[in-house]
């Protein structure tokens, strides 16, 4: 059976939520065409038990896993090279990973050593009939279409989905549980690029990307001062604050609150977009939120196209007065 | 120290034209600017300039008409404009454009230090810098934001990503590419304007990169275009408005009242 490697992405000593999802995609793909499962895990130090039996219930048939001191942090040239030999030696059709600042890096240069192709951002991934090529669907020129690429000829073939893109499985995976470790040779992890130091940043408030609840401002709220509601209802339900690129640009807000091509991809269970008028751009960022808010003085607005439920007015208005009737709920 | 600035030209206009039969970009007869991202590439490179005793090259991939973009880096302060430009280069993915300029480094190289933008604003990969540094065999920083130290034998850069900051220390020749916020890039004087109009753009063809048919533009470039669509429509939206809007704002609100904050004071 062909192999489909994730490559699983880090925080510290844990695997990122990007892994799973991108481990619930790959269970959906090896329905159409049989494939095994493999998360690859480039650590300092071996995975702890619980770590394992996640991503084995989250959907790998096998973990392999190569450890050696270099890996504490991404490092260019430890991870491309180790991955490379790790690649040549499965011979895999299909290689993920999440399109993070590591991701989007060792990614492209994976692909250059073995000289094959790479679609970056994937919003959709599929597998063509007949031929059972990936098929890999991006936003392209600011999000105004989407291309579908393939690579045809060489392999494997390569992809980086953005976080929240795709779904971890709901039901736990019956996997085989097969833990592979990668011998790491010191040729592989030769480098003379140094990590000197590293500051974390604080765990602060929910950033959009983790968000349940996103209320998203934009430029239809006309002025700064009328963002209050926004602050005001997000307080109400602990929800997070987003914004479009123009209120961003226009200083408004910070742009950690940016949602769309050029901001974070979101995918909260509730998106209400205010004053938002629907660039292609912002789209990119929201559509996978699971139900989708739409307010806004046009009616002919084009985020209503991508709306559960759309109310055509002032944006100002009716987040207070939602707002209001929330609050009596709390007085109760 | 010898610098080279990696440049995309993007077209200056929203218009999105495409080739039905291959699905890429037209890029002839649209005007074309230097990718604003590379800017702070190429301002990176003019500081360090300011700083030592350093050259800078710049480099792009594309048509004759990038010609244009390139001679606005010479008016900023770059000291060599080079334009790799060859019908054989058509249709090159980001595979196929980083063999062209990693083979152009090492030509007319070596270069001590490389420079790209994060990405270009009109494919949004990000990929061509990683992919050139690797096949150059060279260490890679990305998400730069800030350049801490240039010494003979090393660089020190900050990086920023997701769970906070990492200060690096590379050897030379290393690439690195540079977010927006390592810099706020200059506009081009009057003087250099003056100095760039007449000033040459060397074309090098494939004469002279000398790469196989099979590593150069569309025939080179692992990805096909598949199909081009508009973002599909999944939703079907309940409207709400005028006398209505009161039901919309209740729907609304049962939505939201699981997640309401209730104060047990």
């Amino acid at each position: 059976m062909s192999d489909l490697l994730v490559i699983a992405e880090k925080r510290g000593s844990e695997i990122h939520s990007s892994t799973f999802e991108l481990l619930g995609k790959a269970r959906e793909l090896s329905m159409k065409r049989p494939l095994t499962v493999s998360v690859v895990i480039l650590s300092d130090k071996s995975v702890e038990e619980d770590s394992s039996s996640s991503l084995f219930s989250g959907g790998a048939d096998r973990i392999i896993l190569a450890v050696d001191g270099s890996f504490k942090r991404f490092n260019f040239e430890p991870y491309t090279k180790t991955l490379a030999a790790i690649v040549r030696k499965l011979s895999p059709e299909i290689v993920l990973a999440p399109a993070t600042t590591s991701g989007r890096t060792f990614m492209p240069g994976l692909a250059a050593l073995l000289k094959t192709g790479l679609t970056a951002d994937c919003t959709g991934l599929d597998i063509e009939e007949g031929t059972g090529n990936l098929l890999q669907t991006r936003p392209a020129i600011g999000g105004n279409i989407m291309a579908t690429i393939k690579t045809p000829n060489h392999r494997p073939q390569m992809a980086t989905v953005r976080p929240k893109t795709f779904s971890p499985l709901k039901e736990a995976y019956q996997s085989k549980c097969e833990l592979v470790h990668f011998d790491v040779t010191p040729d592989l992890t030769q480098t003379a690029a140094k990590l000197i130091e590293f500051h974390p940043i604080g765990e602060g408030q929910k950033g959009v990307q983790d968000a349940e609840v996103i209320i998203a401002g934009g430029m239809g709220l006309r002025k700064v001062e009328n963002m209050e509601p926004v602050y005001r209802l997000s307080k109400l339900i602990n929800g997070t604050v987003g914004a479009s690129r123009k209120i961003v640009d226009s200083k408004w807000v910070g742009h950690e609150a940016q949602v769309g091509l050029s901001g974070h991809t979101v995918k909260p269970k509730i998106y209400i977009a205010a004053g938002i008028s629907g660039a292609v751009q912002h789209i990119a960022g929201m559509q996978t939120a699971e139900f989708i808010v739409a307010i806004n003085r046009d009616r002919n607005a084009a985020i209503f196209n991508f709306a559960d439920i759309g109310l055509v007015g002032d944006a100002v208005e009716i987040l207070n007065e939602l707002a209001e009737s929330l609050e009596s709920e709390v007085k109760k | 120290m010898k610098i080279l600035v990696l440049l995309k030209q993007v077209p200056d206009t929203d218009e999105v034209k495409l080739n039905p039969e291959t699905g890429t970009m037209i890029r002839e007869g649209v005007g074309t600017v230097i990718n604003p991202l590379d800017l702070h590439a190429l301002e990176t490179a003019l500081r360090l300039k300011e700083a030592g005793d350093h050259s800078i090259t710049v480099v792009s991939m594309g048509p004759p008409v990038a010609e244009e973009a390139v001679r606005e880096a010479i008016a900023m302060g770059a000291d060599r404009a080079v334009l790799l430009t060859d019908r054989r280069f058509a249709g090159a993915d980001t595979w196929a454009t980083a063999m062209a300029l990693a083979r152009f480094a090492e030509r007319e190289g070596p270069f001590d230090l490389i420079l790209a933008g994060e990405k270009a604003t009109d494919g949004e990969t990000g990929q061509v810098g990683p992919e050139t540094g690797a096949m150059l065999g060279i260490p890679v920083a990305t998400y730069v934001s800030s350049i801490v130290d240039l010494e003979d034998n090393g660089i020190t850069v900050e990086r920023e990503v997701e769970d906070g900051k990492e200060i690096w220390n590379l050897p030379l020749p290393s690439l690195i590419s540079v977010t927006k916020d390592v810099n706020e890039p200059r506009l081009p004087t009057l003087s250099g304007k003056k100095l760039a109009k007449d000033a040459p753009i060397e074309r090098i063809g494939n004469d002279s990169l000398a790469m196989d048919p099979s590593e150069t533009g569309l025939t080179g470039s692992p990805t096909r275009v598949v199909r081009i669509g508009t973002p599909k429509l999944s939703r079907k939206v309940e409207m709400y408005e005028g006398s209505d809007l009161k039901h919309g704002i209740d729907e609304i609100k049962k939505r939201l009242l699981p997640y309401l904050v209730v104060n047990h004071e």
